[in-house]
């Protein structure tokens, strides 16, 4: 019995040890997230005022903003949604629901796993040949859209498919069964019942994109913007213009670069404030996902 | 017994045609000696066609109908007729190919790869073989309805779940969607529990009203055939009886085709029963007969609880 007491001892102990080291493991990621942001706030949070928001980039830093910055994201990632969304639905509805089973599209299935992975900068390198210079596209908002497009396809793709195959086949089944085709199935059953998952993925993925600095260096984003793109409604027919996607920009994580880079610590608080936002963008556009997951599990329950 | 029934069955066991030649057996009629008068009444009659009760058309027939799953062969030589309005249950023991026969009739298979069917199934009158690469089976599951093992209400509203295969046979107009989803949810036994809250989703129901639900849904299209897949197997005792009545109810309307793991429903509910083991339709009988009196030694085993 006393022997039993030892050894029951001694198992309980390695619970209690490794408790600590789980939870030091935790605070580790945890705190370096809070100190980071602590240390941001500190920095550039007094500098964020509406002058702040308004103001083109200037060689001084008290009069200097994120206006054509904050702009260009925005536009940027309009292009990239417009073009990613449809683009990553249509290829997971059709990987799930329509390929067959056969070697390519297990071939297929493996690069978009693959590409997931790949360096940004690469893509970057692949849109500067292709965006930039072969479609004669330029360093415009188009091309980096289409870039950040590209970059954020196989998540989206990836979203899909894994909300897809969280559906049911006995719903499937039950839609064949009345007499459904498959696109009826896709349209009227599968895309509505996905919708939330495939919203949650679309907006990490973005949340991703709206950070990523490099592949948009590489088609050379990296210039003095102190103009706003011309406007997309104007005031002679046809009322609208696409004339924006031309013009060239720069977005908060470039601004936030350039900054960095110049000796004087001024531009280091406008480089701060810069990141603070960035980093309230992404974490706001994670809890639109998080509210959306959630408030999908509570309606369709399976 | 039922002699319509009985007439099916006869008909089927002497190979000739189940619609007509059938007549009443010897052992009925009421006399023992030939009577004149009743001799000069029958040959009154040889001038008339011989009256008829009208009889047990098949509404579906298979004929040496085998199925693959890739190179598993799931159901061997299935000969059988479903009379039209009547319910057959498929009895047997797990994995005895009654489900895989079921989901043959409105080619759910299909949806999967790797499976093959030979022989063929005759959708009667047109007499049309549903297997013939001609038939499209989007078209096919038009006419034959399916209620599943697990209630599968689409994530929508009550109303939108009975309105569904109306809208997709092309019924937008607001009156008589409204007329078809009361009279199929009254069918089904549902309208008074949910006329209030149409608009409320179908996972608020129980489980046995999911599945009446599915039950108007499989209805309100006005099926030539239904198919269950075990619809009670996973309700609890008074649910599973409320279906069972409901199902015996639309049989004046449509042909049902049930497969159930439980002997005792298909001896409740069905007029004709088949039992299956190992792939292969054992016997086909009517249910009175299949449970009292079966001509086949595997079948009495079955049934009287030995195995299975």
């Amino acid at each position: 019995m006393t022997d039993f007491k030892k050894f029951t001892a001694r198992r309980r102990r390695e619970d209690r040890i490794f408790k600590v080291i789980g939870i030091a493991c935790t605070l580790v990621g945890l705190l370096t997230l809070s100190v980071l942001l602590a240390d941001l706030c500190w920095v550039g949070l007094k500098r964020i005022d509406w002058q702040f928001l308004t103001s083109f980039p200037s060689r001084f830093a008290e009069r200097a903003g994120i206006l054509s910055a904050w702009v260009g994201t925005l536009t940027v990632m309009f292009v990239t949604a417009v073009a990613a969304i449809p683009l990553g639905v249509a290829a997971g509805v059709y990987l799930e629901e329509y390929a067959r089973k056969s070697w390519l599209t297990e071939i297929i299935e493996l690069n978009i796993a693959n590409l997931a992975g790949v360096p940004s900068i690469v893509y970057g390198l692949m849109a500067l040949g292709l965006f930039v210079y072969q479609f004669q596209f330029g360093r415009s908002i188009l091309s980096a859209g289409l870039t950040l497009a590209v970059l954020i396809l196989p998540i989206v793709i990836v979203a899909t498919r894994e909300s897809l195959r969280s559906i049911p086949i006995i719903i499937r089944e039950a839609a064949y069964s009345m007499g459904a085709t498959k696109w009826q199935t896709v349209v009227h059953h599968l895309l509505p019942y996905s919708a939330g998952g495939i919203a949650t993925g679309v907006i990490i993925a973005l949340s991703r994109a709206i950070g990523e600095t490099a592949p948009l260096v590489t088609i050379g984003a990296l210039t003095f913007i102190a103009f706003l793109p011309p406007s997309p409604v104007t005031g002679t027919f046809p009322f609208v213009s696409f004339e924006w996607l031309k013009s060239p920009f720069t977005v908060l994580p470039i601004q936030m670069f350039n900054w960095t880079s110049r000796p004087t610590q001024d531009f280091h608080v406008n480089a701060a404030a810069t990141g603070l936002i960035l980093i309230v963008a992404t974490l706001a556009m994670n809890t639109v996902a998080i509210i959306i997951r959630y408030r999908i599990r509570k309606r369709i329950k399976w | 017994m039922d002699p319509l029934a009985k007439a099916f069955i006869q008909a089927r066991h002497s190979g000739s045609e189940p619609f007509d030649k059938t007549g009443p057996e010897k052992s009925e009629f009421p006399f023992s000696e030939p009577d004149p008068a009743l001799i000069e009444w029958l040959k009154g009659k040889l001038h008339q066609p011989p009256p008829q009760p009208v009889a047990l058309a098949p509404k579906l027939q298979t004929r040496s109908l085998d199925f693959y799953y890739g190179k598993k062969q799931a159901l061997k030589n299935i000969n059988i007729e479903f009379p039209e309005k009547r319910i057959t249950a498929l009895i047997g023991p797990s994995g005895c190919g009654k489900t895989t026969l079921l989901r043959c009739f409105n080619r759910m298979h299909d949806l999967y790869p790797g499976i093959i069917y030979s022989g063929e199934i005759l959708l009667l009158p047109d007499n049309r073989n549903i297997l013939d690469s001609t038939v499209d089976p989007i078209e096919l599951r038009m006419r034959i309805s399916m209620v599943f093992q697990k209630p599968n209400p689409f994530p929508k509203s009550i109303y939108e779940n009975v309105a569904y295969g109306l809208r997709l046979r092309g019924i937008t107009n607001r009156k008589t969607l409204d007329a078809k989803v009361e009279e199929a949810l009254r069918g089904a036994a549902l309208w008074e529990e949910v006329k209030d809250r149409l608009k409320d989703g179908a996972y608020n129901l129980s489980g046995g009203q999911q599945q009446r639900l599915c039950i108007a849904r499989a209805m309100a299209v006005a099926p030539e055939i239904v198919l269950f897949d075990e619809p009670t197997s996973a309700l609890d005792p008074t649910a599973t009886a409320r279906i069972e009545e409901l199902i015996m109810q639309i049989k004046d309307k449509v042909t049902v085709i049930i497969v159930t793991h439980n002997m005792q429903q298909a001896a409740r509910i069905s007029d004709f029963t088949g039992f299956m083991y190992l792939g292969e339709l054992v016997e086909f009988d009517t249910t009175e007969r299949i449970f009292h009196n079966p001509s086949n030694n595997l079948t009495e085993k079955y049934i009287s609880g030995q195995f299975g």
